[in-house]
């Protein structure tokens, strides 16, 4: 098997746009991440290392790391609930719901972080009747945890709907006939189907959460060791004119993006793969 | 109503047009070109402040000189406004919370070494202090710095890594528990610690402390700048929160100058300082006090003096030996501050 | 291939088959359960907007949006919207071109690189162009010097604006102009046509509503940023800040009335996202089923 750079085709175009596409990515994102890395390349590996493992660092590792999942595995579960009732039901704003599920992609973040922190702070519409109960949300890892729900919640409906919209009832039909329980079906039947997007879904969710920024330092309050997410720790070191740190903190979340994106890519693939196999 | 309303539905369709047919070209441009333009980087608290005597100083140099001045004003924490202008934000004058963040400024070569003594007063036009800001018939009976490290009391105050009022009040309380601890550094630390401890929300500016507290209803006291405490008690607690003094405080000096890389490069040099020289006129002077800002000219001090409470202040050159070494012992990274969060801090 | 009706149309409420479908109460608990998310997390904090904004009245409402500053930062959003929305539609066009028309070495490696700004922190995109353009940054001594602003003026505001929403476009149309495959283009082209024409004719309009779809998500994005604009901006008032940091600035001044009606009109802008893009992506999945067929 010989290596093909490009196979052949008679369209035209094809260096023009993907000069034009690699240059683009280049100057608006290639090289100034490169001197992110660049930056951090100042540091000595003993100086890297001490300042991504700060006490402190860690701590923010583990809450954003730690609530992005947390979120991330609540949008998977209410989010296939959201998923499968838009998609199975019939009920009156219907629309309307499925419409408002991009509310989160569409309002800036920082408007979201207002009105959540307006809603669940101890005063809030929501806040009050959770205080007697002595949950508290807005100012504590609660609150994070909430944002990122929030933020995250479309991209696990969105990529359900149309895997949901594709299951073919005959199958769950079949799978009744040959006597199988409604949860038998589902569980031996449709969620094997959904594996894949759900990972898939989980994984764009908590990719997006764990850069969150705008809504988080809201509602957050900010509180070193407890209620610090990492971007707001580079923030802080970048105002305490400590570009190094920043940078060093940059490069770990950067590396940790990219592996997820290519895990994202790879699950794509996979359920690319089993749909092709299963439907046509 | 109704005209006003159709008048602001045509500007906003206004500003929709303008966008889509005329402009790439950066506003600075257009606004630019007559009059002269001054940026001033500030802090967080001072807008009101600013905003009233950026008009009076307009008003003055027109009349002084026949030439109009604009004023643009840029605010936030003490530490991004400072990162801002190293990181390029040509500020003409800078009016920041503390001499630390302007050190820093300086150390880029921006500002010439010398700058504090440029202008009276360490370059200070007025001065302030750290007060508690505390509901309506202080139910928790806070009276001073002690009764914040009591366990059932929430103290709401910035977080000082990105706010300088954060580490005027960091610095007030240390130097009240070194007072009565016989200068034992070790017993200050433990007071510190136990007070930030009773802090349950750290905002990164003045103003987002201030939010939580009044707003949200968030804590118990608030530790906030004197001018700050009476400003949110005219605008925001309106009989819903009074002012507790503390038996010691702080003297804040919240210092100005002008960049001189930046004045040199727009030319206006002349203009920058006769800004900031203003500020120390008795107009100036006035002003700072109507804004609750103590004025350093002795003559208006003392005319204002019934509005600030008598306090005992210590200083941060007699405690802690002058900014660089207060940040490098306590906010820098893997100072006091940083170990009060260590597990087992 | 079997023949399906066109998605959307089969119903189980049409079609009671007890066999695919759960008990009434489990499919009402559900259905609760899902409005219930949907009421706390989405419809909450919406209705917390206009409800802050109009507290004081639509007087008060009405003279917070009329502000000069309010003004600005609108003109500001607006003009970094206009410069950066095109930008990524002819990168988002090109890109697809590329990705989905040819078969090449490091394609999925390109995909990947594409979507880094979904996945990298808002803020770290505002850095990197501190690192860049700052005065301490690589370029920044060279700027300076030849009085050229970027970071903390209109420049570096839409650099920032134009990394965090350069995937979106091609996001949306690299698996469409994929399902498509290109067929009709090589049979454009065999007949003569040339190859702006050939994309012009046959292309774009088999992609138009995708493409809406892609720059209206862009767009809202491109309109709504915080934590890159917020890096890179100054927070000069009335000339660097864009209109999510004037919320910002107005929640900081005690103006919260104002803040919530500012950000309504970001809300607003919205839900009218909502709207087109709700209409742009029924029409989107015609086109799709379109060639499903």
């Amino acid at each position: 098997m010989n290596i093909v750079l490009k196979q052949r085709s008679i369209l035209p175009g094809f260096g023009l746009t993907l000069g034009f596409t690699l240059a683009y990515l280049s100057v608006i994102a290639l090289i100034p991440l490169f001197g992110l890395f660049l930056r951090t390349a100042e540091l000595t590996w003993g100086q890297f290392w001490a300042t991504v493992t700060d006490a402190r660092v860690l701590a923010a590792y583990r809450l954003s790391f730690g609530a992005s999942l947390i979120a991330a595995t609540v949008n998977v579960l209410f989010g296939a609930i959201v998923a499968w009732v838009l998609v199975r039901y019939r009920f009156p704003g219907r629309r309307v719901v499925d419409a408002l599920i991009d509310l989160p992609f569409a309002l800036p973040t920082a408007v979201a972080g207002i009105s959540l922190t307006a809603v669940y702070a101890h005063t809030g519409w929501i806040g009050q009747y959770l205080q007697p109960l002595n949950i508290k949300v807005a100012f504590a890892p609660l609150g994070v945890v909430v944002a990122l729900t929030f933020i995250g919640l479309p991209f696990v409906v969105r990529t359900l709907q149309p895997v949901l919209e594709d299951v073919d009832p005959e199958v769950e039909e079949a799978a009744a006939n040959l006597g199988a329980s409604r949860p038998q079906a589902i569980w031996r039947v449709i969620l094997p189907e959904l594996w894949p997007v759900l990972l898939t879904g989980f994984a764009l969710a908590f990719a997006r959460a764990l850069g969150e920024y705008g809504s988080i330092v809201f509602i957050s309050g900010n509180m070193p060791m407890r209620t610090e997410i990492v971007p707001l720790l580079m923030v802080m070191k970048l105002e305490q004119f400590d570009y190094a740190g920043a940078t060093a903190i940059a490069v770990v979340m950067l590396l940790a993006s990219f592996t997820l994106l290519l895990a994202i890519n790879l699950l794509q693939w996979w359920s690319g793969q089993r749909h092709s196999g299963l439907g046509s | 109503m109704q005209g006003t309303e159709v008048g602001t539905v045509y500007r906003i369709g206004l500003v929709l047009l303008a966008c889509t047919t005329t402009n790439l070209i950066p506003l600075s441009r257009v606004m630019g070109q007559e009059r002269a333009v001054l940026l001033n980087v500030s802090y967080d608290p001072t807008r009101e402040l600013y905003q009233d005597f950026n008009a009076v100083f307009a008003e003055h140099w027109a009349n002084q000189t026949g030439t109009a001045v604009t004023i643009r004003q840029s605010h936030g924490g003490a530490g991004k406004q400072a990162r801002a202008v190293i990181d390029g934000l040509e500020a003409d004058v800078v009016t920041l919370a503390l001499a630390y963040d302007i050190d820093e400024i300086s150390r880029r070569g921006l500002i010439d070494k010398h700058w504090q003594t440029r202008l009276p007063n360490n370059s200070c036009p007025y001065t302030s202090t750290m007060v508690f800001l505390v509901r309506k018939g202080n139910p928790k009976a806070i009276k001073d710095w002690s009764d914040l490290i009591k366990p059932d009391i929430w103290v709401i105050t910035p977080n000082p890594k990105t706010s300088g009022g954060a580490r005027w009040n960091y610095l007030a309380a240390w130097g009240y528990a070194l007072k009565h601890n016989h200068g034992d550094e070790a017993k200050a630390r433990e007071f510190v610690t136990r007070l930030y401890k009773n802090v349950p929300v750290l905002d990164s500016g003045a103003r987002g402390s201030t939010t939580t507290f009044v707003h949200r209803g968030i804590g118990d006291v608030l530790i906030t700048w004197e001018n700050e405490a009476f400003l949110a008690m005219e605008k925001l607690g309106k009989g819903s929160v009074e002012i507790v003094v503390p038996s010691l405080s702080i003297l804040c000096e919240p210092p100005v100058t002008v960049v001189d890389k930046v004045v040199d490069k727009h030319g206006t040099r002349k203009v920058a300082t006769a800004y900031l020289e203003y500020l120390y006129t008795e107009q100036g002077q006035r002003l700072a006090a109507m804004y609750h800002y103590r004025p350093t000219m002795a003559a208006v001090a003392e005319e204002y003096a019934h509005k600030f409470p008598e306090i005992d202040l210590l200083t941060i050159d007699g405690v802690f030996g002058g900014w660089q070494q207060a940040q490098q012992a306590h906010f820098a990274d893997g100072g006091t501050f940083d170990q009060i969060y260590r597990p087992g801090g | 291939m079997f023949q399906r009706k066109s998605p959307g149309t089969w119903q189980t409420a049409n079609r009671p088959v007890l066999a695919t479908t759960e008990p009434t109460l489990i499919r009402y608990l559900l259905a609760g359960v899902a409005m219930l998310f949907v009421t706390l997390f989405l419809l909450a904090p919406l209705a917390a907007v206009f409800a802050q904004a109009f507290s004081e009245g639509i007087a008060v409402y009405w003279a917070a949006l009329r502000d000069a500053d309010t003004l600005a930062s609108l003109h500001l959003t607006l003009m970094t919207a206009a410069i950066a929305v095109p930008l990524n539609l002819v990168f988002g066009v090109a890109a697809s071109w590329s990705i989905a028309k040819f078969e090449f070495l490091g394609k999925s490696l390109l995909t990947t690189l594409i979507d880094l700004p979904f996945a990298v922190s808002p803020v770290i995109s505002g850095i990197i162009y501190v690192l860049f353009f700052g005065l301490h940054g690589y370029l920044g001594p060279w700027l300076a010097a030849h009085n050229i602003e970027i970071i903390f003026a209109v420049p570096g505001i839409v650099l920032a604006t134009v990394f965090v929403t350069f995937p979106f476009i091609a996001r949306e149309l690299i698996p469409l102009m994929q399902a498509q495959g290109t067929e009709e283009e090589e049979a454009a082209l065999s007949l003569g046509a040339g190859g702006w024409q050939t994309f012009l004719r046959v292309t774009l309009p088999n992609i138009k509503w995708g493409l809406l779809y892609g720059v209206i998500l862009c767009n809202a994005r491109a309109m709504g940023e915080f934590g890159a604009v917020s890096v890179i901006s100054g927070h000069i008032r009335g000339l660097t800040n864009t209109v999510p940091l004037h919320v910002e600035i107005l929640y900081n001044e005690y103006n919260f009335v104002g803040a919530f009606a500012v950000a309504s009109l970001l809300t607003i802008l919205a839900l009218i996202t909502l709207v087109v893009k709700s209409f742009a992506e029924w029409k989107f999945k015609q086109e799709l089923h379109a060639i499903r067929m």
